[in-house]
């Protein structure tokens, strides 16, 4: 299976990843995810300031077949949302890893991170 | 799992393949909305081998099944269709069928994937002491359908079957691509298009064939991703959404169905009369959501301010004709008119949403 799987990112077991930006991290599905999916029809979004745990539901990405949660990867607080997604939420599957981005958050604590899966063992999870 | 003859072609055009009614089946090759698209602007090509194919055959077949069904078949001229259903004693749904006339003493009944064994075994049970039998030939037939306003030029080369008077739900014998076919005028997309039922072994000659002769007109393979979203557009029920055993064809809207008229008992008679006399107590509307989101199957649908459901949604999805979020639901009848504001629980939001008249599409004429 040829998937894209970035190096530079940090991966959830729910096909979330992050890329870690000083205290600040990204947030976005990865492609494998989005090709899953298939046409993403609606995205939808937390409101900005929303402090969320580590796994916590803070988004929904709907497909025309499919209903799916978005789990954040790490606890922190969301400073800012893509609202390009509300409009075109086709981005999500067109570039996952760019203008498919979903929020920004403060990490609250940066050891978070050590649960998350690197891109080999992303690789692994999903057979790529 | 059960697989089709077409398994491998699908494979091979690279389809999504999922479990569905207990057979592998594509449910997309490159896309929901683009094989949606090609069917409403030119055509797609659908496997729907999976559905059941009844034949019933004897001196009292047409009899045999008026008994057994709520429609008329006997009614039907020779190469002619009808939608009907098969109801229980208490009227509700066991399964929507379309039925066939093929000859003066043999009907072809296709019922849904999901309910073959149940329909033959309860049209076994009903037939007995008619002179009739069932042969349930559903492993022994391909089913290949082309549908969307470029279907007619596609198929009409292939065929010598003349498509351009077949009427809207008729049936004709003939080959298609060289193989010995049933072509019948019917679907389940709202757009015109075909059906051809062919031999197992034969699937993937026509299917093949269809594809190839509808390159030029871009015609694609479509899944059953597209085909659910197809229906829904066009306002059509589907078993286990908006028909099922708790659902009486009034309820449903499709009251007409019933053919009280016909001479003799029928199954369920008594209780459908009752349930007509009674009035339906839900009934089947269309939604359009006014706000974010898409109301899906089994969420719950509210009167605007009240706490408790009055309704449930039946199927929802993104339209991709008209890129707005639709749905149908039950409701009360007293919030059944087209222009009741409702309201759908979408997750914890309550978002408003507008009875609209079904269908959501109708093709252009």
């Amino acid at each position: 299976m040829n998937v894209d799987v970035r190096e530079d990112l940090l991966y959830t077991d729910e096909h979330e990843w992050l890329r870690v930006e000083g205290e600040t991290g990204v947030v976005g599905i990865t492609a494998f995810a989005a090709e899953q999916l298939g046409d993403v029809v609606f995205v939808e979004l937390p409101q900005v300031g929303r402090t969320l745990e580590r796994a916590e539901t803070f988004g929904v990405v709907e497909s025309v077949k499919a209903v799916s949660d978005l789990f954040s990867p790490v606890a922190g607080q969301v400073l800012e949302v893509n609202t390009e997604l509300v409009s075109r939420p086709e981005l999500l599957d067109s570039d996952p890893y760019g203008a498919g981005w979903i929020v920004r958050l403060r990490i609250a604590d940066e050891g978070a991170t050590t649960e998350l899966k690197d891109a080999a063992a992303y690789r692994a999870l999903i057979g790529a | 799992m059960q697989a089709t003859a077409l398994l491998e072609r699908h494979r091979a055009l690279g389809a999504r393949l999922v479990e569905f009614a207990g057979w592998e089946m594509p449910v997309q090759y490159r896309g929901i909305i683009e094989e949606h698209r090609a069917v409403r602007q030119r055509a797609g090509v659908f496997d729907l081998s999976h559905m059941g194919e009844l034949h019933v055959t004897g001196r009292a077949a047409g009899a045999a099944l008026a008994y057994a069904l709520a429609t008329d078949p006997p009614s039907l001229a020779i190469g002619r269709a009808h939608y009907s259903m098969i109801c229980a004693p208490d009227g509700g749904v066991i399964d929507d069928l379309i039925v066939y006339r093929l000859a003066e003493d043999h009907f072809l009944v296709v019922a849904n994937a999901g309910n073959r064994a149940v329909v033959a075994d309860e049209l076994r049970a009903r037939l007995a002491g008619f002179d009739a039998a069932l042969d349930d030939a559903s492993l022994r037939t391909s089913l290949v359908a082309i549908q969307g306003p470029r279907a007619l030029k596609v198929l009409a080369p292939l065929t010598g079957v003349d498509l351009a008077s077949l009427r809207y739900y008729a049936i004709a014998e003939g080959r298609v691509a060289g193989v010995p076919a049933l072509v019948a005028r019917t679907g389940y997309t709202g757009e015109d298009g075909f059906e051809c039922f062919v031999a197992w072994d034969e699937g993937p000659a026509v299917f093949d064939a269809l594809l190839s002769a509808g390159a030029p007109e871009e015609v694609q393979p479509v899944g059953l991703g597209a085909r659910d979203t197809l229906r829904l557009e066009a306002g059509m029920p589907l078993y286990g959404n908006e028909l099922g055993r708790d659902t009486t064809p009034f309820d449903a809207g499709l009251g007409r169905v019933v053919k009280f008229a016909k001479p003799g008992d029928f199954v369920g008679r008594a209780a459908l009369a009752a349930a007509q006399e009674r009035g339906r107590s839900k009934a089947l509307v269309g939604l359009i959501v006014r706000g974010r989101g898409i109301a899906r199957h089994g969420y719950p649908v509210h009167e605007p301010g009240a706490e408790a459901a009055c309704g449930t949604v039946t199927s929802g999805t993104q339209s991709p004709t008209l890129g707005e979020p639709i749905a149908m639901a039950y409701v009360p009848p007293r919030a059944a008119d087209a222009g009741t504001m409702l309201e759908v629980a979408i997750r914890e939001t309550r978002v408003p949403a507008e009875v609209v008249a079904l269908p959501f599409y109708r093709r252009p004429a």
